[in-house]
């Protein structure tokens, strides 16, 4: 796989960021840097190993239907860039 | 346009059913599930999606999960895992929702829908997952900025989504009625449409009858109740069928319902679509369902309202008005269902039911479940005019009220309390008879030469000198054998 200009505007464009053209460059390299290394990795032949998804054998790890005590409003908004006292405040997001 | 025009198209539609699960914590985290609730204050930082921070299964909702599934002759798979769905929204902190993609918890099974003739038509169901509800966003509070509440954010959500089986817009009415009463039966959510706890996306398409394709289907989002589902459907078939009969095509889109106007807009097209770029969650472990714990839970099962309706129906007798009245709401079907356990007169009890107990709570403005009658009373109350001793609407009006908040009283206290009892001995009525027969001489003539209505004015008199204690049938029996001799 091959990332291209195009790509890395529809992944900006996902996660809502924009690039400047020198920035786009940097990215369309760094990233086909990464799947190079990955690339590498699948030479490996996996064809009988399960794929991996958790880290431990563990199941069932389920946590009984009871409310703790929350954070308080102003705990939880303390790390927000823009807020007031009672919400988490974000550019408009939707066009009137 | 004609509607010859429109009889030529055939209306496809499946839904897509969202429901909060009433549990007492969020799907993830130990924060409060609750509606209503000051901005941001039922939040924690797992919910918040701060780093570092695990999220853990509540048992509850794979439960639920497991209810409904058993409801519904959906399959269970075990085991259950999670995925994450990814994209960027400011009330869906982590970036991503915790879902499931590939592997649902529950497959298959159905709904079946009846029509008021008793038609009963079965919908399939597709499947039904475990996920988690985003925050709420509210655009238009203040001129500059969105503001963002995250107390939903992580509330538990089954979504249920039903093959594209719907063939009118009525069948979806129906089949949405079906899944809230079904969900409000087994308790686990509270299938509240204007509250949002249940919502519903609806994928409608149209085609010439008898064409072996679907068309191209359009996804309608934003109907706040059931009767709002069934107009956009009806709107987006019209629409539909327009654009094809004026040349078009339809482009597979994401619309909005107003429900204002009635109509759809365009809220999104296929191009604008998300990659959500799913994969396994590796946060949650695998979850294996055994046998005995479905078993468990299968015993603590609340009685399915289509249990109930086929019992009212083939085993008491009702008619199908009687027993959907009876069954459409859980409340109402279980205090029938105590009812009868102490009386076999079915209909009597239904009767009783739905008219004067429910006039009186209505009255009172109660709800049913404070119903301040209790069973083994109304059963009194039936049992007591069955025996003819007293008139149906003397136990409505003087009976019924004087056993509220009264729970040890029975209907036979009351009737010998207000002297209600109504008289059966033919004697001292047929003593009355003669009474009002030997005052009246003119009018017995008028009877005997012919006029009949007499018998009503004698009936009157003799009703109103027993106090209202002699049995109409009986006294009108007598009256009649006393003239005729």
């Amino acid at each position: 796989m091959k990332v291209d200009v195009a790509t890395v505007r529809r992944l900006a464009e996902l996660s809502k960021l924009s690039f400047s053209t020198n920035e786009e460059t940097e990215m369309v390299d760094g990233l086909n840097e990464m799947i190079a290394f990955v690339d590498k990795l699948k030479e490996l032949d996996t064809a009988n190993v399960e794929p991996l998804v958790f880290m431990t054998e563990e199941t069932n790890v389920l946590r009984e239907d009871v409310v703790e005590a929350p954070i308080s409003q102003a705990e939880a908004l303390k790390n927000a860039p823009s807020k007031d006292m009672y919400y988490f405040r974000v550019p408009k997001v939707i066009k009137q | 346009m004609e509607q010859a025009v429109y009889d030529q198209y055939e209306l496809v539609v499946g839904l897509e059913v969202h429901m909060q699960l009433k549990t007492a914590s969020k799907a993830y985290a130990s924060d409060a599930n609750l509606f209503g609730a000051l901005p941001n204050t039922l939040v924690s930082p797992i919910t918040l999606g701060h780093p570092g921070t695990l999220p853990k299964v509540n048992t509850q909702s794979v439960d639920f999960a497991i209810k409904l599934a058993l409801a519904s002759d959906m399959k269970i798979n075990t085991p259950v895992f999670f995925a994450r769905k990814n994209y960027f929204y400011a009330d869906l902190p982590k970036g991503y929702q915790i879902t499931q993609d590939k592997t649902p918890i529950c497959t298959g099974g159905e709904i079946v829908i009846r029509e008021d003739d008793g038609t009963e038509k079965r919908i399939g169901i597709t499947r039904a997952h475990l996920e988690e509800d985003a925050g709420k966003s509210m655009h238009d509070q203040d001129p500059f900025d969105t503001l963002v509440d995250l107390n939903r954010a992580g509330v538990p959500l089954i979504e249920v989504v039903s093959e594209p089986d719907m063939r009118t817009s009525r069948e979806a009415y129906l089949y949405l009625t079906e899944v809230r009463k079904l969900v409000r039966y087994l308790d686990i959510c509270d299938g509240n449409m204007e509250e949002g706890s249940l919502r519903c996306d609806a994928n409608i398409s149209v085609r010439k009858k008898g064409a072996p394709e679907f068309g191209t289907r359009c996804e309608v989002k934003n109907m706040n109740s059931i009767r709002n589902v069934q107009r956009a459907i009806e709107h987006e078939m019209t629409r539909q069928i327009d654009i094809i009969e004026a040349g078009g095509v339809i482009n597979q889109e994401t619309r909005s319902f107003n429900a204002a106007d009635g109509t759809t807009s365009l809220l999104r097209s296929k191009e604008d679509a998300q990659d959500y770029r799913y994969f396994p969650e590796p946060d949650l472990p695998p979850i294996v369902i055994t046998e005995d714990h479905i078993q468990r839970i299968h015993s603590t099962m609340p009685p399915l309202p289509k249990e109930l309706l086929h019992k009212y129906l083939k085993e008491f007798n009702l008619s199908e008005y009687d027993a959907n009245v009876l069954t459409s709401e859980k409340e109402t079907a279980l205090y029938y269902e105590r009812i009868i356990s102490k009386t076999t007169n079915y209909k009597a009890a239904c009767n009783w039911l739905m008219g004067p107990v429910k006039g009186y709570l209505k009255e009172q403005a109660l709800e049913i479940e404070q119903s301040p009658f209790t069973p083994e009373q109304l059963a009194s109350i039936i049992n007591l005019v069955d025996a003819g001793k007293v008139s149906s609407s003397t136990a409505a009006e003087k009976i019924l009220p004087a056993l509220a908040n009264h729970s040890s009283k029975m209907a036979e206290d009351v009737a010998a309390e207000l002297n209600l009892i109504q008289d059966a001995d033919d004697d001292s009525i047929k003593q009355i008879a003669e009474e009002i027969l030997a005052a009246w001489p003119d009018k017995v003539a008028a009877y005997k030469a012919g006029n009949k209505g007499m018998l009503g004015l004698f009936m009157g008199e003799l009703m109103k000198k027993s106090g209202g204690k002699a049995n109409p049938k009986t006294a009108s029996g007598l009256i009649q054998q006393l003239l005729d001799q």
